[in-house]
């Protein structure tokens, strides 16, 4: 009988704590800042591409869902710095499982991750995102290419500084530049 | 096929047919089709923290007589693929399916002989969510896509011919995310950005000014 009552105090007492649940389509928590969410394909602070087309992170894809097509830059239409850019550049979200290992592969941190996962559809063809869809916005002072290198006159110029001014990829970047900051403050390189 | 095949067309029909999909919409039993690790997932977005009972879709039924939504959570194998089918079968109509995680949409990562490249060789899919697995607000978000679906979802075969006739089919909908579409003014922006076709971009740079990967 005393049992009975206890069960109902211990029910009733949740009355007066806090919701756990969380109100998700009306509020929307922020994810994990590493949190594996869909790609970006980021701009050197001109607007430029930092995809140079080599097709590494179509090599690290565990699911085979990237397809990377390259093609040679020329004076005329000018892409990214140096010498190749992705001509094509597909990601099939239907089969990329978000394990990060494009990114790691990637030699210029072109290709980096964002927080965002609301990607249902229902179409499997709408599911394989193209570069367009891929490409991060451009910020101010950037330009949509094909135009000419505007931050120097070789490629090496927009990596030696690269650290320094990330240009889009603001979740990649970050680590290497505080890491600097924080050499630079403590005087020894 | 029913009834509504007989009633008269105009408003009465189309009032009814808003009221029809939304009581299917607003108590869509899921069947339980837990396969694989996105299973664990679609049982945490039932429990208490994402609570799937405030959609009205609490109760996963185990038996298919009693459910109007298939959530196919996990890689399909082959020796699956018969059972699977006969789950639906004995679906009764209207019903729906949601296929859950990559392996389910498309094989995923495991393209090889013992897995299913795709549920939608077996059953008819409407709505496919990428994610490995995909975390329950994903989930969520897929649901409440396929409730957009489901009110747009036209009454008996005349209406559905209706319709098709007047060109209102090249309408689509389920396309905005949903903590795009319930918040007035991000929805604003985001229909904005899909008339120029930015809206991927204005996602990334919404989440830059969100600023949670600093």
């Amino acid at each position: 009988m005393l049992d009975a009552i206890k069960g109902f105090g211990v029910t009733f007492s949740h009355m007066f704590k806090k919701v756990v649940t969380e109100k998700y389509p009306e509020v929307r928590k922020p994810a994990a800042p590493r949190y594996h969410g869909r790609h970006i394909l980021n701009r050197h602070p001109d607007g430029l591409e930092k995809c140079v087309g080599c097709e590494l992170c179509a090599w690290a894809c565990p699911a085979d869902a990237i397809y990377v097509e390259g093609a040679d830059n020329t004076d005329e239409e000018r892409y990214s710095p140096g010498e190749r850019y992705a001509s094509v550049y597909q990601i099939n979200y239907a089969r990329c499982i978000f394990c990060g290992l494009c990114i790691e592969a990637c030699p210029t941190r072109s290709l980096t991750m964002s927080n965002e996962y609301e990607l249902a559809s229902d179409s499997r063809a709408d599911l394989i995102f193209t570069k367009e869809q891929l490409m991060a916005p451009l910020l101010e002072g950037m330009e949509q290419p094909p135009h000419p290198m505007r931050l120097g006159d070789s490629e090496k110029d927009y990596y030696v500084n690269a650290l320094g001014n990330p240009g889009t990829s603001a979740g990649a970047e970050r680590a290497a530049s505080s890491e600097q900051q924080a050499t630079s403050q403590g005087g020894a390189v | 096929m029913g009834i509504e095949e007989k009633i008269p067309s105009g408003v009465l029909l189309t009032s009814v047919e808003k009221l029809v999909n939304w009581t299917r919409k607003s108590s869509l039993w899921p069947a339980t089709f837990g396969l694989a690790c996105c299973a664990i997932e679609m049982m945490a977005t039932g429990a208490a923290r994402y609570d799937l009972a405030r959609f009205g879709m609490e109760v996963f039924r185990a038996s298919p007589r009693q459910a109007d939504l298939m959530i196919v959570a996990g890689r399909v194998s082959q020796k699956m693929g018969p059972v699977l089918r006969q789950i639906y079968d004995q679906m009764p109509e209207p019903k729906w399916v949601l296929s859950m995680g990559v392996c389910a949409s498309s094989g995923g990562m495991f393209n090889n002989y013992a897995i299913v490249q795709g549920v939608d060789h077996i059953v008819p899919v409407d709505m496919y969510l990428p994610g490995c697995p995909p975390r329950p607000e994903m989930l969520i978000d897929a649901i409440l896509r396929l409730h957009d679906k489901i009110m747009a979802e036209p009454l008996g075969e005349r209406r559905r011919k209706m319709i098709a006739e007047s060109g209102e089919a090249a309408k689509r909908v389920g396309t905005i995310p949903s903590s795009y579409r319930y918040n007035k003014a991000k929805r604003r922006e985001w229909l904005a950005a899909e008339r120029e076709g930015t809206q991927e971009q204005l996602r990334i740079e919404k989440w830059m000014q969100e600023g949670a990967h600093k």
